[in-house]
């Protein structure tokens, strides 16, 4: 019986294997989200380069401020574009017709993003832009199929270009390469830009939950006391047993 | 104490205390497998708690619920702890009640005089799986949604009543905010019928005694009191190893509500941290992984003349079966311990096709893999349906007069 068991889960592998094809390959993020200075540059990307188009309406910049180690002030003067109340949430001006007409979608609240994608597929996203003539913005994404979003971030990363390859008939993205010339070339080198990038990312993961940090910092005290108690029932346990045979 | 003669001469304050806790024996022989019976019971009262705590700051309306979820998340003091607790907490209700069957499963303890017990038991799975579907559509998410979608369509498969059946369910044509309401007065109502029932299955325990891991009746070797040999009073002995037990399990449930509270996408699928969206089908529905065994098997039936009943009644059989246990099993012996290797194979097969499907239910239906949940789905029925024979041709031990430790 052991060995049907066995037979069973070995006729299984293969099949797991081609459950597991499919899907782009993904960068590693990398992101660390206890990193306040990388949090505070990843928000200045945020609310310049997103904000624009996309909220983030669960957000409030007062607990921005309080979590990223900035002042009220600070947050006032350089990251609050929209409104000038400190405890209002992350929100923007465009209405969501007006965005329909422009982008042929609303673009997303992002919140949640980090959450509801990963971030690794976010960090890809954003490195991700390539020319494309057939799409309205004149750019296509290597995770996101035909996005209805420009590639704001243009000016400092430079456009790139996409090399294909042909896997059973399709044109399938190999890697993206600068277009040759002045357009190829950001403001930012690319280790800067996947810098900057990976600083948008730990932003949105930090916005997705900001009670992440001080969750596992609780969490480790918790399990200490567990553990203790665990430690004082088990003895109690053993006093009280002692008779049982 | 004259103030408790006073309480005891109006309510049986003592009685009740001296029959179901000092003076119920319970088999001194028990193990590992015996703890989750109070678990089951700690983590019912977690997830009442916690969700009265939700259900004051949560709305359940189409456009106000997923914020609120976030609202109760960001901005209720604390309130990502108890949301955390409360959704920890429903796959640890399951995981908990899945190892308290397996106990039963495996020490035979369906078996006579315990057949009620068990079905109560079964009662109390099944209202367990109403009450975290109806839970799962609250944060309205697009899993929440879609899902629900799913598994209301199921009733809309029903020949001849099922649009009706489906439009009844939901208050609507689609799922929209009447279900939401509707389900979320529901999920609120359950719990309580739940803790009802569990009195009702505790009652019928103490009526016919716990059984034990050698399956030997304690009551039929007394001493000159009356008292099982084998027997201990449950308090305060197994009071106190149970407290242990407590602790060794919120150690586990504290590490994953503080440390991976999302599970791997498990506990907490990523497409539900997208709103729901009427207009927009996920790439790849697939409902909670404590629900997934079943949904493979549905997913397993081939449709007939496009009808995706056949399928419906798979899956609800699947869980039918299962109140029959008692009357299927045939084996001279109740435990596994005394039981021969035909029931131990049977066994294990089950549980690598229970945790198969399990896994099959969470993943996307290419032919290799409906091939497999088929071959599963097989062997699923088999275990139940071929029990009366292979329970009796199985070559069983002779079980010892008394309990070992």
């Amino acid at each position: 019986m052991k060995k049907l068991i066995v037979a069973l889960l070995l006729a299984a592998v293969p099949l797991l294997g081609l459950a597991a094809g499919g899907g782009v390959h993904l960068d590693d993020a990398d992101i660390d989200v206890s990193d306040q200075a990388s949090l505070q540059r990843g928000a200045k990307y945020f609310v310049n380069y997103c904000l624009s188009c996309h909220s983030a309406k669960f957000q409030r910049y007062n607990r921005m401020a309080k979590d990223l180690g900035l002042t009220e002030d600070e947050v006032k003067e350089n990251l609050m574009f929209t409104t000038d109340k400190i405890g209002d949430t992350m929100n923007i001006a465009m209405s969501e017709a007006n965005a329909e007409a422009w982008f042929g979608t609303a673009p997303p609240d992002l919140s949640l993003i980090a959450r509801a994608r990963g971030v690794d597929y976010i960090y890809t996203y954003l490195r991700g832009f390539y020319v494309d003539p057939a799409r309205p913005f004149g750019v296509n994404n290597v995770v996101f199929k035909d996005v209805g979003m420009p590639h704001v971030m243009w000016e400092l990363q430079g456009m790139q270009k996409a090399v294909f390859h042909e896997v059973d008939g399709q044109q399938v993205v190999e890697k993206l390469v600068p277009v040759e010339g002045a357009a190829g070339k950001g403001k930012l080198s690319p280790e800067e830009f996947d810098g900057a990038m990976r600083d948008l990312t730990a932003f949105l993961s930090y916005v997705a939950e900001p009670i992440q940090l001080e969750r596992k910092r609780i969490g480790v005290w918790v399990l200490l006391f567990i553990g203790i108690f665990f430690v004082l029932a088990y003895l109690l346990k053993k006093e009280y047993w002692k008779d049982i045979h | 104490m004259s103030l408790m003669n006073w309480i005891d001469e109006r309510f049986p304050a003592t009685k009740v205390w001296n029959e179901h806790l000092a003076e119920y024996y319970a088999p001194k022989n028990f193990n590992f497998w015996y703890f989750f019976g109070s678990l089951a019971m700690l983590v019912l009262v977690n997830q009442i708690l916690t969700g009265v705590w939700l259900a004051m700051s949560y709305k359940p309306d189409a456009e106000l619920a997923f914020g609120s979820v976030e609202y109760i998340m960001r901005d209720v003091e604390w309130g990502w702890l108890i949301r955390y607790l409360h959704s920890t907490g429903a796959s640890a209700f399951f995981i908990v009640i899945y190892l308290h069957m397996f106990r039963g499963l495996i020490y035979g303890s369906y078996r006579a005089p315990r057949e009620l017990l068990w079905i109560i038991g079964m009662v109390l799975y099944v209202l367990m799986m109403a009450t975290a579907f109806m839970g799962y559509l609250l944060p309205w998410g697009q899993m929440s949604y879609w899902g629900a979608q799913v598994i209301i369509n199921l009733f809309s498969a029903v020949p001849v009543i099922g649009p009706d059946l489906g439009v009844w369910i939901r208050g609507d044509y689609v799922i929209s905010d009447a279900t939401l309401n509707r389900f979320f007065a529901l999920h609120f109502l359950l719990p309580f019928l739940l803790a009802a029932v569990v009195f009702i299955h505790i009652v019928a325990l103490h009526k016919v005694g716990s059984n034990n891991p050698d399956g030997v009746e304690i009551k039929k070797n007394k001493d000159e009191n009356g008292i099982p040999k084998d027997g201990i009073p449950f308090h305060p002995y197994y009071s106190v190893k149970d407290i242990a037990g407590v602790a060794g399990f919120l150690f586990l449930f504290a590490a994953a509500v503080f440390f991976a509270p999302e599970m791997g996408g498990y506990f907490l699928e990523p497409p539900n941290f997208d709103p729901a969206n009427p207009l927009k089908t996920p790439v790849h529905i697939a409902p909670v992984w404590y629900f997934t065994p079943y949904y493979a098997i549905l997913r397993a039936v081939p449709s007939i003349a496009g009808s995706a009943f056949p399928g419906v009644v798979a899956m609800g059989a699947a869980i039918v079966i299962m109140f029959f246990l008692p009357w299927l099993d045939r084996s001279a012996v109740k435990s596994i311990r005394y039981k021969g290797n035909i029931v131990k194979g049977a066994i294990a097969l089950f549980v690598v096709v229970f945790i198969l499907l399990g896994w099959l239910g969470t993943q996307p239906a290419t032919p290799g893999l409906t091939l497999l949940a088929q071959i599963c789905s097989v062997l699923y029925f088999a275990f139940f349906l071929l029990m009366p024979i292979y329970s009796k041709m199985d070559k069983t031990k002779p079980v010892p007069e008394r309990v070992t430790q």
